[in-house]
């Protein structure tokens, strides 16, 4: 199984503490192989988005393992943890866009982040994806005059345009129309395919579910079902 | 400016973008700024003013080292010496010569009916190489009796009178029961000290100061022979003349202790010096407000930032460039405001306000240094960016 970009082995996770402690994730073991769609589902509060945020470094893993792209998190160093983060894209549920900058400069702070490049390359970079992502007439907008689909977009732009190696995705159609929504997941599966891309989403649009290659779904944080497609 | 901004960088000017964005906070945060400025300006241009008239006499004197009495604070303050001490110094070596100097206040009553003080120096007319050059070749012609030199920046003193004056004219006025004859202006400009300045003889002084006597000056000037060191010779004449209320300074040391007495233990100094402080504080404060405020409107694009992978050096880069945003951007028009006050100044009062480039430079700094410090303290506020909070 080396060809695992992330796999956990029994991870735990609890939220609060004394008595207030309260136990979100239960001995979850998995491997998600190199450049596959992994759709997560469950009910509200089974702790998808919890799962989430572990892989993705944004919340520290206390109890089991979670391996990601060579590294163990569990007692990794901010640095570590920084360095994995810029080689993932988050799309959020929200979009969290700066409000002060145009979706050229929005998507151009994901490749900033490795380093300060040559600006007039990052720009192309950046009008590629957003032109891929049907936006070329909105390059310059500022978020206030995009409507909520385009801000979407405008994320997902930021989120790829560094060809991340994993993709954390939360619910990310659910602000797009079912053509973009289609269109978005269509490239994580073509990056997928292309790059070697591997992708984790968590959605409930069953127009998604067909393309995935794996569907996990959860439930009281653990793992009811795991089915490969 | 973004573009230019960008280059300078190397990326993009988040903390540029995210102050004009919000267009009013940005104008109330420069306007404080410029306000915090205007206010350490004004102090500064007054103390400066203080400074510059607590001064202004040491330019019409030219000598080494200044024998006064431990009674007067600085040059102008009362206090005499016996001229006995000026025969004791030219027999020191290194002394090459030495020459008495009375100081004293007159009343002046202008045209109007207000009555303004001249602050009168008594001369030794016959060795003007102990006066200023500009002051020097017209020296020999106070030997006239009752004669003196009015200071053109007089208060309240007429334009035409002093343009008469300049012509070669004279004027004949009144001073406390005494006529006098001024043959001549000079260039000083009384500021705190007085309303004007005059020279006169130390026989002139003599007779309109009758309580004064030739024995008792105000001070003795000594010039020293070239190639003796100054310290050397303030030693020499230390340990040569009796101790007791005698003060012996090079000139230079006279002026700067002149200065810090002025600065620090007279109560306009300390006020200007505490004004100076309340304006950084306004600054500070008003920095602080509107730095924090901005990062805790941001919170959730630093999180989302933070998630991307930036650090804590890039969010510390975006506090720090806004600081220097509001420091540039509020300093220019704090500068110019200023420099319109300054000018006003002059033209109400007669003292000398002037802007220098130390000062601007100083104040520039300044502004820069308690912006860094506002948003040093405001970037506490970044550690409440939690990416996982993001979700
Ligand atoms: N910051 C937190 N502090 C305390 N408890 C939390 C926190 N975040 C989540 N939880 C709890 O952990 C459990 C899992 O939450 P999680 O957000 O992972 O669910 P989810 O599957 O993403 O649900 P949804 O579909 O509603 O987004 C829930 O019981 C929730 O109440
Ligand atoms: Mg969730």
């Amino acid at each position: 199984m080396n060809d695992a970009v992330i796999s956990t082995r029994n991870l735990d996770h609890f939220f609060g503490t004394g008595d207030a402690r309260k136990q979100a994730i239960f001995d979850i073991n998995l491997e998600i192989a190199r450049g596959s769609l992994t759709i997560l589902m469950g009910p509200s509060g089974s702790g998808k988005t919890t799962l989430l945020t572990l892989i993705g470094c944004l919340r520290d893993v206390k109890d089991g393992q979670v391996h990601v792209l060579g590294h163990e998190l569990n007692g990794a160093s901010e640095a570590v943890l920084v360095g994995l983060r810029r080689r993932l894209g988050f799309i959020f549920q929200a979009h969290n866009l700066h409000e002060s900058l145009t979706a050229t400069q929005n998507v151009t702070m994901g490749l900033q982040v490795h380093g300060h490049g040559d600006a007039v390359k990052q720009r192309k970079a950046a009008h590629h994806v957003l032109d891929l992502l049907g936006l070329a007439d909105r390059r310059d907008y500022l978020p206030a005059s995009l409507s909520g689909g385009q801000k979407q977009r405008v994320a997902v732009a930021r989120a790829l345009v560094s060809n991340p190696e994993i993709i954390l995705a939360d619910e990310p159609t659910a602000a797009l129309d079912k053509e973009s929504g289609h269109t978005v997941v269509q490239m994580l599966k073509s990056l997928g395919k292309a790059r070697g891309t591997t992708t984790v989403m968590v959605t409930h649009d069953p127009r998604i579910l067909e393309m995935a290659d794996r569907i996990i779904t959860l439930e009281d944080g653990r793992v009811i079902s795991d089915e490969l497609q | 400016m973004s573009r230019l901004l960008t280059l300078l960088f190397g990326r993009l000017p988040i903390g540029w973008l995210q102050l004009t964005h919000s267009r009013g906070r940005f104008f109330a945060a420069v306007a404080g700024v410029a306000f915090a400025n205007l206010l350490v300006f004004m102090q500064l241009g007054i103390m400066g003013a203080l400074n510059t008239s607590t001064v202004a006499p040491y330019a019409m004197l030219d000598a080494d080292i200044i024998l006064s009495s431990e009674d007067g604070n600085t040059l102008t303050d009362d206090g005499h010496i016996p001229r006995a001490r000026m025969y004791q110094a030219l027999g020191v070596a290194g002394v090459m010569d030495a020459t008495p100097l009375f100081i004293g206040n007159l009343p002046f009553t202008l045209e109007d009916g207000s009555s303004v003080s001249l602050l009168s120096f008594g001369m030794d007319v016959t060795k003007p190489q102990f006066s200023a050059s500009s002051i020097a070749p017209v020296l020999s012609k106070l030997s006239l009796e009752s004669t003196a030199l009015l200071d053109e920046g007089t208060r309240g003193m007429p334009d035409s009178v002093v343009e008469e004056l300049m012509s070669g004219g004279r004027f004949v006025f009144e001073t406390g029961g005494n006529t006098l004859t001024a043959i001549g202006t000079m260039d000083v400009g009384g500021g705190f000290l007085a309303d004007g300045m005059m020279i006169m003889s130390d026989q002139t002084f003599l007779r309109v100061f009758p309580s004064r006597t030739s024995g008792a000056p105000n001070h003795i000037l000594i010039q020293t022979v070239d190639g003796v060191a100054v310290d050397t010779v303030v030693a020499r004449l230390d340990a040569a003349l009796p101790s007791g209320n005698l003060r012996i300074q090079s000139m230079e040391a006279s002026a700067s202790n002149d200065l810090a007495y002025m600065a620090t233990e007279r109560p306009t100094g300390i006020i200007f010096g505490f004004g100076v402080f309340m304006g950084i504080l306004v600054g500070l404060v008003i920095v602080y407000q509107v730095l924090s405020t901005d990062v805790a409107d941001h919170l959730r694009e630093y999180a989302t930032f933070k998630a991307m992978g930036y650090g804590q050096p890039f969010f510390l880069g975006i506090v720090f460039e806004e600081a220097i945003v509001l420091a540039v951007f509020g300093f220019i028009p704090g500068f110019f405001v200023s420099m319109g006050l300054y000018a006003g100044l002059v033209s109400v009062t007669g003292l000398p306000v002037e802007m220098d480039a130390s000062r601007a430079i100083l104040v520039f700094l300044g502004t820069l240094a308690a912006c860094s410090l506002s948003g040093a303290i405001a970037t506490r506020r970044l550690a409440n960016a939690d990416p996982a909070e993001l979700f």
